[in-house]
């Protein structure tokens, strides 16, 4: 099958800014695709090029099979997208917009534009000039959401949402998953990414620095162990692979690469292991990985 | 022990008058920080355009025939429903010249720099949130109201000030240092009166868009208003505000100040309704409630032209609205000006000639081309929506659906070339019947009507070159207001200063056939609607290419 999505060494640049900087990104039709990223990696960026908003300065962009900046109107039938600042007509109301926005898309189900509205408890009768933030995001999500479309494009969709909402949100694309949609999800929220997404790309600075399923990136990643031995495990700092050795009254603590993980292991054995807990990274450890240097980098400045 | 409690209930209400101001004076410096290059740049254009014209008069007019000359020519009633009405025409020295000629004109400017300064600083601030992210802090009550009076005021008073020097500097003759004075006090009290309109509109509406769409046609209004009332020499002048800084006769020898007084009482009036209206409603709400709408749209709305004639409904009412009003007005005022121009049969050389026009025909040329430069305003705004709804971050939800560019900037276009087309027709129709009553005469309604619609070339050369801005040169989108700003310049400026015939080629409504009084030629019109049809296709080519948005 095609990918819903083909990116290959895209450039973009705002003046001196460099805002994507040979950007590689594949989206599998039917899957669910998260991408994260600091703030002003160019996530937004990305996006907009692959709506045609923004003419990329090289590189190629595929969606859908279609070019996203010749074939806009064709391609935007069969795609939704919702904004991370959603901005409507203050004097038109919630349903008007979401019935203006499906409609220019090609037409929405009432049936299950009346199911999003009440699930998502919004008042299409109010003007959107008085609705809140996380209400002007439900309709631009109900928007999206009420149409057929293969592709749904979200960023940072549910930025304003509260808690029971994001579940409702969550449900949803699981649905749309169902039904075989695909979806590519630029967002902060890494719960959500964990749950909802089939793989995730992590962004830097306009790259693409990982690629893969969350299962995928844990292995490349270390896993942290903890252990109380018989003998004193401090041996086991010098091993390749281990890193960040702690040992408090003979319980060892420390992070292993995966590809030693076996080896370690084994050492560990041979100490004679009385008790060994280990957990797997989790999303925000992994995360930190890649914006660590920018978080010591923003430490170091504010310290200057 | 009564002290001791009488003591702290005096703090408390002290310190309560004190803190609804708090935070007054941040505020003014923040928006004299914001405005640091707007502000001067209107200051000073206003002073150059004020003080500079007193030296063009003195090359003008050189002798005192010239003057007498330019006295009869500003009796005539085109240039009185410009200018207002002459006054001490046997001693039309450069000061009454100025005084006569250049008020209403001034303030008019200073009442468009108060009104747009006054509802971006107040308005447009709460509509943005930004205004309750202030307010949260340390800012009193009244804080931002009262800043935005200083810094407004503030820039009228800069302004009259230097006029003031600058005038009474120039030695002309009759530009006495009194009525120096006299003439900048009259415009910056005008000036004040329009900053309080623009707050009491701030107050009433919670769209900025409406807060300064109404203080404009309130200062439309004013304008009309004199207008007619001074053509026709009746007491209705006397409703208008700049009538009142008109009749203080700056440079005359009977010059008064006490109109001065109507002024400024009517400006702490209009201020005292907007801090009364202030205190009861809420931080970014207007005066009536937001209502409930439709939980549905209706099948108008249902194409981006569906959404653009909603988006532009009311302004395009209400600029059709005030045109016809002017139309109706001006055409039933044609018997009495005839009877007039009958009188003064030596003035028949003075005017502009037209071969083979009667004096009242080159009269109607003269409106109905002004006409046609102010209904270019409504075709410039509504094409430049397309830009306001790009920065907006509303244009971003349109385009990512099946809708093309193209698609949706003609939709805006419709509004623009559409819309002018409408008002044109309403405004040949009134005039057209007006006309035709006042005088018994069924012939000037198609002649009108003709009149009338002969001005869309020319209005949708501005309607385009605001096109070939935003498709080029997005960042620049207030160069659109060229076109309609020059085209007025030269007819009120050309007219009082007589510039050179070429200036007025350079003005699409330079070319426009000069009905009722000469004849239809098609080759200018044609040529016109090719300039339009290019600049808009530039326009439209230029933003298929561009990225959207463009910060
Ligand atoms: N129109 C523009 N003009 C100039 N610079 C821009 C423009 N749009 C984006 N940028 C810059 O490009 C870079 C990438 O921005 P982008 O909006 O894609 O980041 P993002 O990953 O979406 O960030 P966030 O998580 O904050 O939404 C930033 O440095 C931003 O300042
Ligand atoms: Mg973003």
């Amino acid at each position: 099958m095609t990918p819903a999505i083909q990116i290959e060494q895209l450039r973009k640049s705002f003046g001196t800014v460099t805002a994507l900087d040979g950007l590689d990104l594949t989206v599998q039709t039917g899957e669910v695709h998260g991408l994260l990223g600091p703030n002003g990696a160019g996530k937004s960026t990305t996006i907009r090029v692959l709506l045609g908003l923004l003419r990329a300065d090289a590189g190629r962009a595929v969606v859908l099979g279609g070019d996203p900046w010749d074939d806009a109107v064709d391609l935007h039938h069969r795609l939704a997208y919702v904004p991370g600042d959603v901005e409507l007509w203050p004097n038109l109301t919630g349903g008007e917009a979401i019935d203006l926005m499906a409609r220019l898309r090609g037409g929405l189900d009432p049936g299950r534009r009346r199911n999003l509205v009440e699930r998502f408890d919004l008042d299409p009768s109010k003007k959107a000039r008085t609705y809140s933030k996380g209400n002007r995001q439900k309709v631009a999500i109900i928007a999206a959401l009420a149409s057929d479309v293969e592709l749904l494009i979200l960023d940072e969709p549910t930025a304003g949402l509260d808690p029971l909402m994001e579940t409702v949100f969550q449900q949803f694309i699981a649905e749309a998953k169902t039904d075989g949609r695909t979806v590519l999800l630029s967002s902060h929220i890494l719960a959500q990414v964990e749950k909802l997404c089939d793989t995730i790309s992590i962004i830097r600075r306009g790259e693409v620095v990982q690629t893969g399923t969350l299962a995928q990136m844990r292995h490349l990643t270390r896993t942290t162990i903890e252990a109380d031995t018989l003998r004193p495990a401090g041996t086991l700092a010098e091993s390749a692979g281990v890193h960040n050795f702690h040992d408090e009254n003979g319980r060892a603590r420390f992070d292993v690469d995966s590809e030693h993980l076996d080896a370690v292991i084994r050492r560990l054995g041979e100490l004679g292991v009385r008790s060994i807990t280990s957990h797997p990274p989790t999303l925000e450890e992994l995360m930190l990985r890649h914006y660590g240097d920018e978080l010591a980098g923003a430490g170091a400045r504010g310290a200057r | 022990m009564s002290a001791a409690t009488t003591l702290p209930t005096h703090a408390r209400s002290s310190s309560r008058s004190r803190s609804a101001l708090a935070g007054t004076g941040a505020m003014t410096r923040f928006m004299l920080r914001r405005d640091r290059v707007r502000l001067p740049v209107w200051i000073a254009g206003l002073t150059l355009f004020g003080v500079g014209t007193v030296g063009s008069f003195e090359q003008t007019y050189p002798t005192a025939a010239d003057r007498a000359t330019a006295a009869d020519l500003s009796s005539l009633p085109a240039v009185t429903a410009m200018v207002g009405r002459i006054y001490s025409r046997d001693d039309y020295t450069y000061g009454v010249m100025t005084g006569h000629q250049m008020y209403v004109f001034m303030a008019l400017l200073l009442g468009l720099m108060s009104i747009l300064a006054f509802v971006r600083h107040t308005r447009a601030e709460e509509e943005t949130g930004r205004a309750e992210l202030l307010r949260s802090s340390v800012l009193g009550r009244h804080a931002q109201l009262t800043a935005a009076f200083i810094v407004v005021g503030g820039a009228n008073a800069v302004t009259g000030l230097l006029i003031a020097a600058g005038l009474s500097g120039s030695g002309a003759d009759g530009v006495t240092g009194e009525g120096s004075l006299l003439f900048a006090a009259g415009l910056v009290a005008a000036g004040l009166v329009f900053t309080a309109v623009a707050a009491v509109t701030s107050q009433i509406t919670e769209y900025a868009r409406g807060a300064s769409g109404m203080a404009l046609a309130v200062l439309g209004v004013t304008y009309a208003v004199r207008a007619v009332g001074d053509v026709a020499e009746s007491g209705l002048s006397w409703v208008s505000p700049l009538f009142w800084g008109q009749v203080t006769r700056s440079f005359a020898a009977d010059q008064r100040w006490w109109p001065l007084l109507l002024l400024v009482a009517l400006a702490a009036l209009l201020a005292a309704v907007a801090y009364a209206l202030r205190v009861r409603r809420d931080v970014g709400a207007g005066l009536r409630p937001a209502r409930l709408g439709s939980a549905t749209a209706s099948p108008a709305l249902s194409s981006p032209l569906g959404l653009a004639f909603r988006l532009q409904r009311a302004t395009l009412i209400a600029w059709s609205v005030g045109l016809l009003v002017l139309a109706v007005t001006y055409g039933s005022l044609v018997d009495s000006i005839q009877d007039m121009f009958d009188q003064i049969s030596s003035l028949d050389d003075l005017i502009r000639d037209i071969a083979g026009a009667t004096l009242i025909e080159s009269w109607l040329v003269t409106v109905l081309s002004l006409t046609g430069m102010i209904a270019s305003i409504q075709a410039v705004l509504a094409v430049l929506r397309l830009r306001s709804e790009e920065t907006a971050g509303r244009a971003e939800p349109i385009l990512a659906t099946a809708v093309s560019r193209h698609r949706w900037a003609a939709s805006h276009l419709t509004m623009a070339f559409g819309g002018s087309a409408a008002v044109m027709i309403l405004v040949g129709l009134g005039f057209g019947i007006a006309t035709a009553l006042a005088t018994d005469d069924g012939g000037w309604l198609g002649d009108m009507l003709a009149a009338a619609f002969v001005q869309l070339p020319a209005i949708w050369v501005a309607a385009g070159f605001a096109m070939a801005v935003i498709g080029l040169a997005p960042r620049l989108s207030p160069l659109a207001w060229l076109v309609p700003a020059y085209a007025i310049a030269v007819v009120y400026m050309g007219q009082i200063l007589r510039f050179p015939e070429w200036t007025r080629a350079l003005s699409p409504f330079g070319h426009v056939p000069e009905l009722p009084a000469g004849d239809f030629e098609l080759v200018p019109v044609i040529l016109l609607l090719a300039i339009a049809a290019a600049l808009t296709w530039v326009g439209l080519a230029g933003l298929r290419r561009r990225d959207i948005p463009v910060g």
